[in-house]
């Protein structure tokens, strides 16, 4: 393992020199480091680069980590991801992603990940994003996401995009099952001339299911930033969306929720709102003593991390 | 100590607010600025934390010209200020507002304290968002919060801290104006048309249609407004009438 994934570790994934439990580290397209635990099981997949965890119904307090880094530029790295989660788990998914570019080529991650979330199933899932490198290849993190909730299943997604990626195209589309619960919250940071797309489609098909996505954007520079989702309420459900954004210097951002009611009790919600920082927000912070630079910083930070 | 020397703010419209403000607040005095509405107080309040710009006149604090200091220098030179409409922040803590207030982590102990000041159990809002959720009630003694919480301010500005809040809350609220008042050495000038906040003063200020109409010991002009309130009528539209 070299010292740009160690560096990513750290940065998206709590690395402290090893991780407890079971754990893939995925460096430059190659494995660099694997453990099961007696209740996950991490393999290769056969057909196709990736893997399959397999988490055994039950287990509880368990985390794996699932870490991909792309320490150079002039790499494409795809790969196919399976989670089985197995009914009644209680599982913590740590899947965060760096790519380092100093090269003139672009350095890239696609991570097409499948959940099978079974029956009564708890799943904590957190996923960080970062780019680094001085090189004028870009920095590109495409993540696809294909969830499947059982009855009863819950699925959280925590999804961070720190900094430093160039581009990034994120896929997810859902289907849940009766009293399933996806919640999703994404924060995406932009700057410079980045640009990130959001595309979420979710289908709720169980009685009483619930989704809540929820995203947090800021687009600084001349970074561009898109948003859309699709909520269906295809049965008894609610469905919320919600886009928020904030526009520094000429950032821009457009969202565009969108939701479809096949079902006469779907409750379905969606709130966007996009603006620059309010101005008395920067003149509170600094009548508390903050500069000008320091009370936009914290409000941005604040923004991102609710 | 405050000191405004002969300070007037106007629009860029040119219509006068404020006219010819001189002033003293004395250090450590609690000294409650009064008024009818649209009389020109919380503009007063905005140019003293620097939020707006005097048109003429100075401002000295401890003897120092701050007229030409930002909003920042201003707060690092001990200037607290609690906006008459709280801020709300989607992403901030109550917790988080209140350190970057103080300027330092604060142990839970301290943040019990000061929340409490206000009427509000730590334990329940520290970790509040401060946004659309809280009731205006309750953003209010938040915002008051921020300026108790400031560590080493000289001068607490507070514009009309009993808006929105409850008649139980406010009890509260007075006695942590009297501790300032007795126990810190920090000036306070509270923008208020509270009775119960007008009797705890040291000094009391008139404003009115833009300038001071009577400013002295509370002793001196609560009798007074409290003559004139009874018989419905506003002293300070008769003097102003009387021009």
């Amino acid at each position: 393992m070299n010292k740009i994934t160690e560096a990513f570790l750290e940065l998206v994934s709590d690395w402290k020199g090893a991780f407890g439990g079971a754990y893939n580290i995925r460096e430059d397209g190659a494995c660099a480091g694997r453990q099961s635990s007696e209740h996950i099981k991490i393999e290769s997949k056969e057909e196709a680069p990736g893997l399959i965890i397999r988490i055994d119904p039950q287990t509880k307090n368990e985390t794996v980590y699932i870490p991909a880094c792309v320490t150079h530029s002039d790499l494409n790295d795809l790969v196919y991801n399976d989670f089985y989660v197995g009914e009644g788990a209680d599982v913590t998914i740590v899947a965060g992603c760096g790519v380092h570019s100093d090269g003139e080529e672009e350095a890239r991650h696609n991570g097409i990940h499948r959940f099978f979330v079974g029956k009564g199933a708890h799943v904590l899932y957190q996923e960080k994003h970062i780019g680094t490198g001085s090189g004028a290849g870009l920095r590109r993190i495409d993540p696809v996401s294909d969830i499947h909730l059982a009855e009863d299943a819950v699925l959280e997604m925590d999804t961070v995009q720190i900094g430093g990626v160039d581009r990034t195209d994120r896929k997810t589309t859902a289907q849940l099952a009766a009293r399933a619960r996806l919640i999703i919250h994404e924060s995406i940071l932009t700057e410079g001339e980045q640009t990130a797309k959001t595309d979420f489609s979710v289908s709720i098909d169980g009685e009483d299911a619930a989704v809540d996505l929820v995203s947090r954007s800021v687009a600084k520079g001349h970074s561009h930033q898109e948003y859309h989702s699709r909520i269906l309420g295809n049965n008894r459900c609610t469905g919320h969306s919600e886009c928020d954004a904030i526009l520094v210097g000429s950032g821009q951002v457009n969202a565009a929720p969108e939701l479809f009611a096949g079902h006469i009790d779907a409750s379905l919600i969606h709130e966007a709102a996009i603006g620059k920082i309010a101005g008395e927000q920067i003149v509170k912070l600094r009548t508390l003593g903050l500069t000008e630079e320091e009370a936009e910083e914290r409000i941005i930070q604040g923004f991102l991390q609710n | 100590m405050l000191v405004l020397d002969h300070l007037a703010w106007k629009l860029p419209d040119g219509e006068p607010i404020l006219k010819d403000i001189t002033l003293t607040l004395p250090t450590g005095k609690l000294t409650v600025v009064t008024g009818p509405n649209g009389g020109g107080k919380t503009s007063l309040a905005k140019l003293i934390a620097g939020l707006e710009t005097p048109s003429s006149g100075r401002i000295y604090l401890d003897g120092e010209d701050i007229t030409g200091l930002d909003i920042t220098q201003r707060a690092k030179k001990g200037v607290a200020y609690a906006f008459q409409q709280p801020v709300h922040f989607k992403g901030l803590s109550v917790r988080d507002l209140l350190e970057l207030a103080a300027g330092e982590t604060l142990p839970e102990e301290e943040l019990c304290a000061i929340l409490g000041q206000v009427g509000l159990c730590a334990q329940d809002y520290k970790n509040r968002q401060v946004d659309a959720s809280l009731s205006g009630g309750e953003s209010k003694r938040i915002e008051i919060a921020t300026v108790l919480a400031r560590k080493n301010a000289g001068l607490l500005i507070f514009d009309e801290p009993e808006a929105g809040i409850d008649l139980w809350s406010f009890s509260g609220l007075i006695d942590a104006f009297q501790r300032i008042k007795t126990k810190s050495p920090a000036s306070a000038l509270i923008i208020s048309h509270q009775e119960r906040i007008l009797q705890i003063a040291d000094e009391i200020v008139v404003i009115a249609d833009g300038a001071v109409r009577a400013a002295g010991p509370r002793e001196e002009i609560l009798p007074t407004l409290l003559k004139e309130e009874k018989i419905g009528r506003c002293p300070l539209e008769r003097e102003t009438s009387h021009e």
